[in-house]
């Protein structure tokens, strides 16, 4: 029914710290990222999302300890040499930031930003390139696309800021985009944009999107299929609809009871939340 | 006269020559026994109100009353006893505890200001800590023994602690695990109508408003724009921003619908005034 995944990952393992000591934070992850569909990974904060997501393009730092397998078409990208995957980066594969200005370079034109990038990695002339970019911009609706090549990010709002790191995730035609918490720090109107833009781009251009998100509501929004994480597992996954409404874990039907905005609930759920915060608690917070 | 708190035509600035301003002209009350909820996008002020309202801030114009008297200043110096009754929590609870001593000690500060006032109720810890669902035996840690969640419920444990009749929130649950946000919620719900108390309670999370808000006033740049029992605001939204924010919640019911986004940043008539959008009943 749905087409071969274009990214894979199998028995992602990691681990921090020395290693005779290690701290075990992933623990054996499978995912299938397939051509305009979005994955989403869910999971209350801690549980390991980010540090999926990052170990896809190497952007752990060295005291991260890998395991297991992230296959791109043919090739293995655990293990890769940093040039390698730094050339897979931006141009198969593109990220998208909670915070935008992680994409962003401060003190950059939004012009130089979007067309550097395409020159490098598509090979296009000065003019092709000023071209694209304005194409970009308005796709992602930007307003007045030739005007803000040349202005700089902190001239826009959070959430243009936002669209424009979207537009330069796009610019090198990437198979796979990697978004992590893309709205969560973004007002509940302005994350309603950047929702629609998400939805449609997977759809028009055939992304494999993997949707990183502790938000359940935006997750039942704009993803088709569901991953639920917890201490670095997986412990649940499925359509959508299967998860949000027939959700077999006790875990998701904790996650999924806790929510005012959800119809589901589960009385031995509500318990469990109940409990779960008194109880004395070994994990100690920040 | 059962206005606890009566804020008037609230103007609070910051900056000296062109200031900014924060809070443009704001009038609410909070009676005994009730629940009023503060909602609005970052930067609309609400955290410039709350804090106008303990004191931390001198309002710019208008006038904040606490049983009828004007609210100090919250100076160097302790405050009077009589305005412990007024108690506030923050989004981070690192910001109202002290990181070298025990949680039995923080809460029986909130004893002592009760004590202080006159006002009697149970002196232990412990029981103050099961009230906010906190097992006993934590009495004896240190704030950094404690996860996140835990925290912020010892700070809540010490405002209530010090019985107060009215409570203000500044984001009290946005810090926590989204699994426990509504729980916590909630709970300051009973705890305070228990008590009799009223409270202020500002969040940007609509969803957990509508749950434990008796009245829901919405703001927008420093203006409310519309207020009234919460049901009424949430079923029949009337003003322009409150209906574009209620839209743009997702729910999560799993069926993949997409909230509705507004056409564009910040239309002209969400800033526009709708005289019947306010005080709803
Ligand atoms: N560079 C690092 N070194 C050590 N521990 C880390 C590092 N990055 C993340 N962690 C830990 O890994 C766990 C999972 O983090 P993360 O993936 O960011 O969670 P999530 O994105 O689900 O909120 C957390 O306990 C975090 O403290
Ligand atoms: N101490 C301050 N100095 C200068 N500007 C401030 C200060 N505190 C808040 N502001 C500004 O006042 C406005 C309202 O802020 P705030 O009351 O914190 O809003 P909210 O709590 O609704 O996010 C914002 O534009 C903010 O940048
Ligand atoms: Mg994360
Ligand atoms: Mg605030």
């Amino acid at each position: 029914m749905t087409a071969a995944p274009v990214l894979s990952i199998r028995g992602l393992t990691v681990a921090f710290g020395t290693r005779k000591r290690p701290t075990p934070i992933v623990n054996g992850v499978d995912l299938d990222l397939v051509p305009g569909r979005i994955q989403g990974l869910a999971g209350e904060s801690g549980s390991g999302k980010t540090v999926t997501a990052m170990s896809v393009l190497g952007l752990l730092p060295r005291t991260a300890q890998l395991g297991g397998s992230v296959r791109l078409g043919e090739t293995e990208l655990l293990g890769l040499r940093r040039r390698d995957l730094s050339r897979i980066r931006g141009r198969r594969i593109a990220m998208v930031f909670q915070d935008p200005s992680a994409s962003l370079h401060p003190q950059l034109t939004i012009g130089h930003q979007l067309t550097d990038h395409v020159r490098t990695h598509l090979g296009l002339s000065r003019t092709e390139a000023r071209q694209r970019a304005v194409d970009l911009l308005e796709r992602v609706h930007v307003p007045d696309p030739a005007d803000a090549l040349g202005r700089y990010p902190h001239q826009f709002s959070g959430g243009q800021r936002q669209r424009i790191a979207i537009a330069i995730a796009l610019a090198c035609e990437p198979e796979v985009v990697l978004a992590d918490e893309p709205t969560t720090a973004l007002d509940v109107t302005v994350q309603a944009g950047i929702l629609h833009l998400l939805r449609d781009l997977a759809l028009e251009r055939q992304l494999a999107v993997l949707l990183v998100t502790h938000d359940l509501g935006v997750m039942s929004a704009i993803a088709d299929d569901v991953a639920v994480m917890r201490h670095g597992t997986i412990v649940e996954r499925g359509p959508r609809e299967q998860i949000f409404t027939r959700p077999e874990h006790p875990y998701t039907r904790e996650l999924l009871t806790a929510l005012p905005e959800s119809d589901f609930t589960d009385e031995r759920a509500r318990t469990a939340l109940a409990e779960r915060d008194s109880a004395d608690d070994p994990e100690v917070g920040p | 006269m059962s206005d606890l708190l009566q804020v008037e035509d609230l103007v609070v600035e910051y900056g000296g020559r062109h200031p900014v301003r924060a809070v443009d002209g704001i009038s609410l009350t909070v009676r005994a026994g009730e629940v009023l909820a503060l909602v609005g996008e970052s930067g609309c002020g609400k955290s410039s109100t709350a804090r106008a309202v303990v004191g931390m801030e001198k309002p710019a114009g208008g006038a904040v009353r606490y049983h009828g008297e004007p609210v100090p200043p919250l100076g160097l110096r302790t405050r009077a006893a009589a305005l412990t009754a007024m108690q506030m929590v923050f989004q981070d609870p690192n910001s109202s505890l002290n990181p070298r001593k025990r949680v039995a000690a923080q809460v029986a500060d909130g004893v002592a200001a009760a004590r202080a006032r006159g006002a009697g109720g149970p002196q232990e810890a412990g029981h103050w800590l099961e009230q906010v669902g906190l097992d006993r035996a934590l009495a004896a840690r240190y704030p950094h023994q404690l996860s996140g969640g835990q925290r912020q419920r010892v700070a809540i444990a010490r405002s209530i602690a010090a019985r107060p009749d009215l409570i203000v929130a500044d984001e009290p649950i946005s810090a926590l695990d989204a699994s426990s946000q509504a729980g916590v919620a909630a709970m300051m719900r009973r705890l305070c109508l228990d008590a009799g108390a009223g409270m202020l309670f500002i969040s940007h999370d609509l969803s957990v408003v509508r749950q434990i808000a008796d009245r829901t006033a919405v703001m927008y740049r420093g203006r409310i724009v519309e207020s009234g029992a919460t049901e009424v605001v949430w079923n029949d939204p009337v003003h322009p921003y409150t209906r574009a924010l209620l839209a743009a919640i997702p729910r999560a019911d799993g069926k993949g619908n997409l909230p509705q986004a507004p056409a564009a940043e910040a239309p002209a008539e969400w800033a526009s005034e709708v005289p019947e959008a306010l005080e709803r009943a």
